[in-house]
């Protein structure tokens, strides 16, 4: 069974944020860029597969500009075993890559796509579950368990109440919590290794998509600033504070 | 044109959520039709038929949506929205799980977690974990939108009356099954709708020491919280965590409690009207977004707060 695991290119998670002063975005430039760290438990859960001896191959994909094949090599020395660019610059919404990545899978032909659930960047939540809607296949989102069946997986998965056990037919979409796996740091000869594994290319219009967005992003501001309060000195200041200025207790 | 809502229920009445979403909604557009789907859910179609300001009640009652499995209830949604101009569910786990398949069967984009409706087309909704806030216009046809509860006043679960009209299943797609469910049993109140709320951080050092903030929500009917540093070292089950990838909560108070705030748990919680931190390391981000700052060791301070609530 072949593992397809897409990636993305997104802001590091421990960057502060700036909005551009003319309300078009955020600053991206010279600001550190990673792999989305859900994607990173996407690879490792895939690389385990292989390791576990159920998966024969595991595939990275990103769609991006030129930068985004070091996101591939990132999963590549982590232990994915080759890569597909499809290189897009500027903003591609959750459906256009959902359609990239199908395009992908019915060339490919993998058992099973993990997915991070949603990027940090735009919190998004959607390109999973679109995939698997236009495949036609089932989904297990927000999986903080995986066990491979025959023909089958059982997922556990996190939900607000708790957790919930699903049964999905294979083929089948996966995408990550955090409590799936830990991640693994690649190590110095894997990193070495990675920079010759194979990464192909392509385009949005080589997988018949139109990556024009749908959603109009009018503007971006900064969210309105909390006023930092007063310390207290012990319990029982806090406490009168609440009650008697807060009236909240 | 109308919205339509997906409602979530269980055992014969609606969950919150849905009242928050039904408010988003009336933002839309002027008729709102609830969509209750589910096994034996006629006492969960009566109760949304209660909601005010709700116009229809959609009722479909059979096998396959007896467990919220996205590929069962997607291609109904799908089915059902060419009728509608919006299409609303809140923002849990069952919404974020559906609402994009559905989405992508209407080849359209979706809008998530929205905060506020500027118009029938225009949202704002939070990015990068909050840290910026986007105002994006739809052009899809259909708008499928998810929506942050914690933004939206709840309309009221009684005062309305409107029809119930049956529909018809869209079939049970055969690619997934539900197996069980572990969820966690608690008299205090929920996460997401508590009054007050009292969260543990690493600082907390291990599950046992949780029960200290247990007895101080009792005392406040407060629910219990956590940073997902608590929830990864296994102090507490995930259904805790707050932050940018876990609830986003917004009570009349929030006490952290040995949590630093990393921007991620920050997104959770900094909605929230009043803000409390204890933590005994002055520079702690936290402070920087509490009303009321205890530089304490949490081990002596959170059981003085108990005895002090008595």
């Amino acid at each position: 069974m072949k593992v397809l695991v897409p990636v993305k290119r997104v802001i590091d998670y421990n960057v502060k944020v700036r909005v551009k002063a003319d309300q078009t975005g955020v600053e991206l430039a010279n600001v550190k860029m990673s792999m989305n760290p859900f994607d990173e438990i996407a690879v490792e859960e895939a690389i385990r597969m292989k390791e576990a001896g159920k998966a024969t191959e595991v595939v990275a994909v990103s769609v991006g500009p030129a930068q985004a094949q070091e996101t591939i090599r990132t999963a590549l020395a982590m232990g994915a075993d080759r890569g597909i660019h499809v290189v897009h610059d500027g903003e591609v919404e959750p459906l256009a890559v959902a359609k990239m990545l199908k395009a992908l899978v019915e060339k490919e032909q993998p058992g099973v796509v993990i997915l991070g659930k949603q990027a940090i960047d735009d919190d998004c939540n959607q390109t999973g579950q679109m995939l698997s809607a236009l495949l036609g296949w089932s989904q297990a989102t927000f999986a903080s368990k995986v066990e491979i069946g025959d023909g089958e997986l059982t997922v556990t998965r996190e939900v607000d109440g708790g957790l919930e056990t699903v049964k999905v037919k294979t083929p089948a979409i996966i995408t990550t919590d955090l409590r799936l796996n830990e991640p693994r740091y690649a190590s110095l000869p894997n990193i070495m290794k990675a920079k010759k594994k194979p990464i192909d290319q392509s385009t949005p219009a080589d997988l018949g998509v139109d990556p024009a967005p749908r959603l109009a992003t009018l503007k971006v501001v900064e969210p309105p600033k909390r006023q930092g309060g007063v310390k207290v000195a012990d319990v029982a200041e806090l406490v009168s504070k609440l009650k008697n200025e807060a009236k909240v207790i | 044109m109308s919205a339509l809502v997906f409602a979530e229920h269980e055992n014969g009445a609606l969950r919150p959520a849905t009242l928050n979403a039904v408010a988003a909604a009336a933002q839309m557009s002027d008729q709102v039709v609830l969509l209750v789907a589910g096994k034996d859910c006629g006492a969960a179609a009566e109760a949304a038929a209660k909601v005010a300001g709700v116009s229809k009640v959609v009722k479909v009652d059979s096998a396959e949506y007896e467990h919220t499995l996205a590929e069962n209830l997607a291609p109904l949604i799908a089915q059902l929205a060419k009728d509608h101009s919006h299409v609303v569910a809140a923002a849990t786990t069952v919404g974020k799980n559906i609402m994009p398949r559905a989405a992508a069967l209407l080849d359209v984009a979706q809008v998530s977690d929205i905060i506020e409706v500027v118009d029938a087309e225009t949202f704002v909704r939070p990015i990068y974990a909050g840290n910026a806030l986007a105002t994006v216009k739809s052009s899809d046809a259909i708008k499928v939108v998810t929506v942050r509860g914690t933004n939206f006043e709840p309309v009221a679960a009684e005062g309305g009356s409107a029809d119930i009209e049956d529909a018809g299943a869209a079939g049970d797609a055969g690619l997934s099954s539900f197996v069980g469910q572990s969820l966690s049993k608690s008299d205090r109140p929920e996460l997401t709708s508590a009054r007050i709320v009292i969260s543990g951080g690493r600082g907390m050092q291990n599950g046992e020491n949780f029960k200290m903030l247990e007895e101080v929500a009792d005392k406040l009917n407060a629910a219990v919280g956590a940073s997902r540093a608590a929830v990864d070292a296994g102090f507490v089950p995930n259904e805790y965590q707050v932050g940018q990838t876990g609830k986003v909560v917004a009570p009349e108070l929030y006490i952290a409690v040995g949590i630093s705030g990393a921007i991620q748990h920050l997104a959770g919680m900094k909605d929230s009207k009043v803000i409390v931190a204890i933590n005994k390391d002055e520079e702690a981000p936290i402070f920087q977004v509490a009303d009321y700052g205890l530089v304490a060791d949490l081990f002596k301070a959170v059981p003085e707060l108990s005895k002090a609530l008595d």
